[in-house]
């Protein structure tokens, strides 16, 4: 309504002496489509071809020369370190996702329990992590981690259990990872749960008592189906931050020992920008994107099947 | 589930005067706090320990003392670290970035929001939707690329962009654009359309309906896209590491960690202060940014 309003407001605004151009310069979808040029432009410049071009640059020998079609992707499928990595990242991001589902949804949980009054105090103490910036973070992890002065193996050490080497042990080192990703990510999910936990109405737990539900009746029946839609969205978000990540492994361990740590991103810095070896870089990081798909696209449909929920 | 499960255990052992439903609320209220309590100390371990150790002299760090605690704490870390003119040019560089680029995605997102969301066009709505898959792309899948293609505008105009901390300036804004412009299409398409037909009765242009009209009334949602703007350009990490080496052009989390990690020598004192200095003005800035926001 309001755009017909302004169209016939223009009209008599422009007189006829003016050019065509500046006619069009003043009609809506141009304005529009100016107004939005700057984010078409960066976007296709710095991302879509940069996406693009990556496809190309996989299919370059190692001195970008010649076009060698798909043997970096069938070199990469012959060396075992590709397998590793591709076993690491999985493990590495599904469960850090399932830990940060949990831990989010436990500590939302005992939130929600206590008095509002002190909320707001827990809340900003439970997300300083996911405050500092990661980089930052990391290094006191590193810090902790110490082979010699480690401050965990200190404790340990007054408990009389034997110093574990953190970072320098390949079981121990991908506990690592994955415990700084947990401690990282899951004070997003526990503000993501805490919000879905104040809008389900509580009439329904109300009800639900009534009909003499007991605890587990109540968290399965009313919590969960009300949680259900950002319970998912969160959690497949979380999957694509965490399968792409870099920052953590990069500090913690560079993907050590033995490039038992390697996740895609690390890996791909590791041979591209490292190794100066682009195109296989540039191959390694393709790989993200089949999981980086079908997570984008279960989330578009859940968005679109909310949408039209509430319309 | 552990605290029902322990509440309930641990009514049949108590009295029955109190009524059993005040008594099961008040246990659960206590185990709350009590792993609440185990989660903050788990949450806050690492940054507290950074505290530690930055009030702790290389000494007596390397004595190996108990690591929890600092016998002779003293601010020397701080000292030495706000006098050193490398890790000011860290600070330096990563604010000037982190501000800039603040300001280009306003500038860039805020116009591009209006339009999406009031001003239909070809492919406007196509539009809001990429925008928000946009975001979802990695940059640890472009950052090989934009390596090349800066390499490769270096080779055909001779403009240097390779360790030049200004180049950060193109890149951060793919970070935090798409997600702004989307958070702030949701804002803008919740102001009722009355407002903008009040603004067009009274002969407002579309300049106007934005200015005076929206961005006053979607502010909270402004303030809360410029500090998520910030906070990203404050803490990414991986742009910076490929694209800056030399020291002058580093900011500071790859300062930090590639400039006071000398050889295999890490001076953790310095480490430390260093990071928790770095990690305040973001942690102050999404907090304060939580507690404008948030309704509750």
């Amino acid at each position: 309504m309001a755009d017909a309003a302004l169209e016939a407001l223009s009209i008599p605004g422009g007189s006829r002496r003016r050019s065509a151009l500046r006619k069009a310069m003043q009609r809506k979808s141009t304005i529009a489509f100016l107004m939005t040029l700057p984010l078409i432009l960066l976007v296709a410049l710095l991302v879509l071809y940069p996406a693009l071009y990556s496809i190309h640059l996989a299919m370059l020998n190692k001195s970008m020369e010649r076009f060698v079609g798909f043997s970096n992707f069938l070199f990469l499928f012959k060396r075992e370190t590709f397998w590793m990595v591709v076993r690491q990242s999985c493990i590495f991001a599904i469960t850090a996702v399932i830990f940060k589902a949990l831990i989010g949804f436990i500590v939302a949980h005992f939130v929600h329990n206590i008095p509002s009054r002190g909320q707001r105090k827990w809340r900003g103490m439970l997300l300083v992590p996911w405050v500092i910036p990661p980089a930052m973070s990391c290094l006191a992890w590193l810090w902790l981690f110490d082979p010699s002065y480690s401050a965990f193996n200190w404790i340990l050490d007054k408990v009389g259990i034997a110093p574990v080497s953190w970072t320098g042990d390949a079981y121990w080192a991908r506990f690592c990872v994955i415990l700084v990703n947990v401690w990282i990510g899951a004070p997003f999910f526990m503000i993501m749960y805490l919000a879905a936990l104040k809008s389900v109405p509580e009439q329904l737990y109300e009800a639900a008592a009534i009909d003499g539900a007991n605890w587990w009746q109540r968290m399965w029946y009313v919590t969960l189906p009300m949680m259900r839609n950002i319970m998912a969205i969160t959690a497949l978000f979380s999957l694509i931050v965490t399968f792409a990540n870099f920052d953590i492994v990069r500090i913690l361990t560079a993907g050590g020992p033995i490039d038992r740590t390697h996740v895609f991103a690390t890996w791909a810095f590791w041979i591209g920008i490292q190794g100066n070896d682009i195109p296989l870089g540039a191959s390694v990081s393709l790989f993200m994107v089949p999981i980086l798909t079908v997570a984008a696209v279960l989330i578009l449909r859940d968005i679109h099947r909310r949408a039209s929920e509430m319309s | 589930m552990t605290t029902a499960a322990i509440a309930t255990a641990a009514t049949p052992g108590r009295s029955r005067k109190y009524g059993s439903i005040s008594r099961d609320r008040r246990w659960a209220l206590r185990w709350s706090y009590f792993f609440l309590t185990v989660f903050a100390i788990f949450f806050l371990m690492p940054p507290v320990y950074m505290l530690i150790t930055s009030l702790k002299t290389s000494a007596e760090i390397s004595a190996a003392t108990n690591p929890w605690w600092a016998y002779h704490p003293t601010l020397s870390n701080y000292i030495e670290l706000l006098s050193s003119s490398q890790y000011l040019t860290f600070f330096r560089n990563s604010a000037l970035v982190s501000v800039i680029v603040v300001a280009v995605t306003m500038l860039i997102s805020v116009p591009a929001a209006f339009a999406l969301s009031r001003m239909r066009f070809w492919g406007s709505a196509a539009l809001a939707t990429g925008v928000f898959l946009i975001y979802l792309i990695p940059e640890t899948l472009l950052f090989i690329p934009l390596f090349k293609m800066f390499a490769l505008v270096n080779e055909h105009t001779g403009i240097q962009l390779i360790n030049r901390w200004w180049v950060l300036l193109f890149l951060y804004p793919t970070l935090t654009v798409p997600f702004c412009t989307w958070i702030m299409i949701g804002y803008f398409a919740s102001i009722p359309k009355e407002l903008d037909e009040a603004a067009l009765m009274d002969g407002a242009n579309y300049r106007q309906i934005l200015t005076r009209v929206f961005i006053p009334v979607a502010l909270p949602g402004l303030i809360a896209a410029t500090i998520f703007a910030f906070t990203v350009s404050w803490a990414q990490f991986l742009y910076p590491l490929a694209f800056t080496t030399s020291a002058d052009q580093l900011v500071l989390p790859v300062g930090i960690v590639t400039s006071l990690i000398k050889g295999d020598v890490f001076n953790w004192g310095q480490i430390m202060t260093g990071t928790l200095l770095g990690a305040a003005p973001r942690s102050s800035s999404t907090r304060s940014s939580w507690t404008t926001t948030s309704p509750g």
